[in-house]
């Protein structure tokens, strides 16, 4: 089951954390550090049922 | 001559000359420049403790103006220990839910008082001249009681000139001037603080390029008790925020984030303010209920702080030290955990039972506080305030995502409301020598809970208290101080589920300001005269 309630320590310094990633980055740039991002954390989860429940709760 | 800067909502310390106005300088152990929030507490603190408080303010009173009106239960436990908190919450709004709206729709709410057993609420909203009366009522009662309190209202200091032993101070008055001397100095005279100015300290930060509308208007309105905060509100040229939020009198704060970009003079019009308001409130109630605007004013803000609070024998307190934006209450709610912390400290050192030294731990565990109430209230405008493309991207996925699901609730920020300061890990702090929750850890403020009739921060007192739970103990002396022994047999259930968790007993050494120094599973004189000695920054 894909987990839709807080499961991340810090919310805050996460978010910071993230936007800062992007900091100086033009649009094009920001875009494909978010698509590596995504490819990153979804080799992490690695379970195929999560991943398809990932992305319709995106939707 | 003295200025007036502003309007006084309330006449508290009116001018009277004083006899030492023709005299050569007296000396005063400690002069309090500013007579707000910070400045009062602290005298007041000081005066009840026995030793003597001298505040100068170059107003009489109250001011009007753009101001705090949200107070913390930490602030209020505060106030209750200084006897000041009754009125405070008697008067003030009480509210504990919130609610996040995204255009037109309801993101999430939040309560924030999920706890009973406590004396004082999580919020409560009131405008800062009451809190201020509040103070001075409660310094007339002290000084009945026979505390060496003294405020002089239209006493402005104009000068300064620092010694290694004292301060010079020249004030100006309806009478002219004339000059004092303080053993300390402490500057509780606001973000603009001249003090600070006088000495040519910095005060260096960062400034958020954005321009906050503010509207007290006064209605009656059957909203209910809520503070509701939009991102990208529906209603017309309100901005990219806004806020709606009750105060006492029937006075509710409307705020809008107008951007960075505006003619000022153009948005004060009090016509296209009308418009804007009548917008929002047409929006929620269907149509604009009858309503004044009380008061009006345009705002930008600044995250900074001084890099030391402390210059020898000049203490900067409250908003002279460090200030931060309005989301998330941490200005005057700081300030005051400022004057809970530099109070005790002063009159020991005064009392010669601490030495000057303690207040190098003011400035360092305050310097602490502001940095994390900076660090909050910086992320609080920048997910307000998307500084990019991406970034506001980022930001209105999340408010997206967390309309449908919880995950994404933690991450919306409209302002981290004020918590206590957590002092662990610093010099003054000794021993988590019990298995007991994280809440009562040494460097944490005591939480409340029901005992007897009352509560036990009621208890607690204005020096160090040894609390026993469960357990026997006796008043332990080191270096001329006294932990008085607070022992409660069996503890009643909130009590023990917030002090002990699953311990069958426990003993806690807490500081004046209430937070915790260390705890043991039991007593040992030994080992609560080595906690007490490192409280006041002596060598075990």
């Amino acid at each position: 089951m894909l987990t839709l309630t807080p499961n991340i320590p810090d919310p805050d310094g996460f978010y910071e954390e993230l936007i800062r990633a992007h900091e100086g980055l033009d649009k094009a740039q920001s875009d494909a550090l978010n698509a590596r991002l995504i490819l990153t954390l979804a080799n992490h989860i690695g379970d195929r049922a999560i991943l398809s429940q990932a992305l319709e709760a995106a939707k | 001559m003295v200025a007036t800067r502003y309007k006084t909502a309330f006449q508290l310390y009116p001018y009277e000359k004083v006899a030492a106005q023709d005299a050569a300088p007296v000396r005063h152990p400690v002069v309090i420049v500013g007579g707000g929030p910070v400045g009062l507490a602290l005298a007041l603190d000081l005066g009840q403790k026995g030793t003597p408080a001298l505040v100068l303010d170059d107003h009489d009173g109250a001011g009007l103006g753009s101001k705090a009106i949200c107070f913390a239960k930490r602030t209020l436990d505060i106030a209750n220990r200084l006897g000041a908190s009754q009125p405070m919450v008697d008067k003030g709004v009480v509210w504990n839910v919130g609610k996040v709206f995204h255009a037109d729709h309801k993101v999430f709410d939040f309560n924030l008082q999920p706890e009973e057993g406590h004396r004082n609420p999580a919020f409560i909203n009131l405008q800062q001249p009451y809190f201020e009366k509040y103070l001075v009522d409660a310094i007339h009662t002290a000084q009945t009681a026979g505390a060496p309190i003294e405020i002089r209202g239209r006493n402005c200091v104009t000068a300064l000139e620092n010694h290694a032993t004292h301060s010079t101070l020249t004030v100006d008055t309806p009478d002219g001037p004339y000059q004092l001397e303080a053993d300390y100095l402490i500057a509780c005279d606001g973000a603009r603080s001249p003090l600070r100015d006088m000495m040519g300290l910095r005060f260096d930060g960062r400034v958020f390029e954005d321009n906050f509308l503010i509207a007290d208007v006064h209605m009656k309105a059957d909203f209910p008790t809520e503070r509701w905060f939009w991102f990208e509100p529906p209603f017309k040229d309100s901005g990219q925020s806004a806020l709606l939020h009750k105060q006492p009198d029937d006075i509710w704060r409307i705020d809008f984030q107008l951007g960075w970009d505006i003619d000022r003079d153009h948005e004060l019009d009090p016509d296209r303010i009308r418009a804007r308001v009548d917008a929002m409130l047409a929006s929620q109630a269907g149509e604009v209920p009858e309503y004044t605007l009380e008061w009006t004013s345009i705002y930008t803000f600044q995250c900074r702080r001084m890099e030391k609070f402390r210059h020898g024998r000049v203490i900067f307190a409250g908003d002279s030290a460090h200030q931060v934006s309005p989301f998330g209450a941490r200005g005057a709610n700081s300030g005051v955990q400022d004057a809970d912390n530099l109070a005790w400290k002063l009159d020991l050192v005064l009392k010669g039972v601490a030495d000057d030294s303690l207040l190098d731990s003011y400035a360092s565990e305050r310097a602490h506080g502001a940095d994390e109430n900076i660090l909050n209230s910086s992320r609080a405008t920048d997910f307000m305030t998307p500084k990019s493309d991406v970034s506001k991207t980022f930001r209105n996925a999340v408010l997206t995502l967390a309309g449908k699901h919880p995950f994404a609730r933690p991450l919306v920020n409209s302002g981290r409301l004020s918590v206590p300061c957590n002092y662990a890990g610093f010099d003054l702090f000794g021993q988590d020598a019990l298995d007991a929750p994280a809440a009562t850890a040494p460097g944490m403020p005591c939480p409340d809970a029901p005992l007897g009739d009352g509560f036990v921060l009621d208890h607690l007192g204005g020096g160090f208290t040894l609390l026993a739970l469960g357990c026997t103990a006796h008043d332990v002396t080191a270096h001329g101080l006294t932990a008085v022994t607070l022992a409660i047999a069996t503890p009643p259930p909130a009590l023990a589920s917030r002090y002990l968790g699953d311990a069958p007993q426990g003993l806690y050494l807490i500081r004046p300001d209430q937070h915790i120094v260390a705890r043991w599973q039991g007593f040992d004189a030994d080992a609560v005269a080595r906690a007490l000695a490192r409280a006041i920054g002596k060598a075990p």
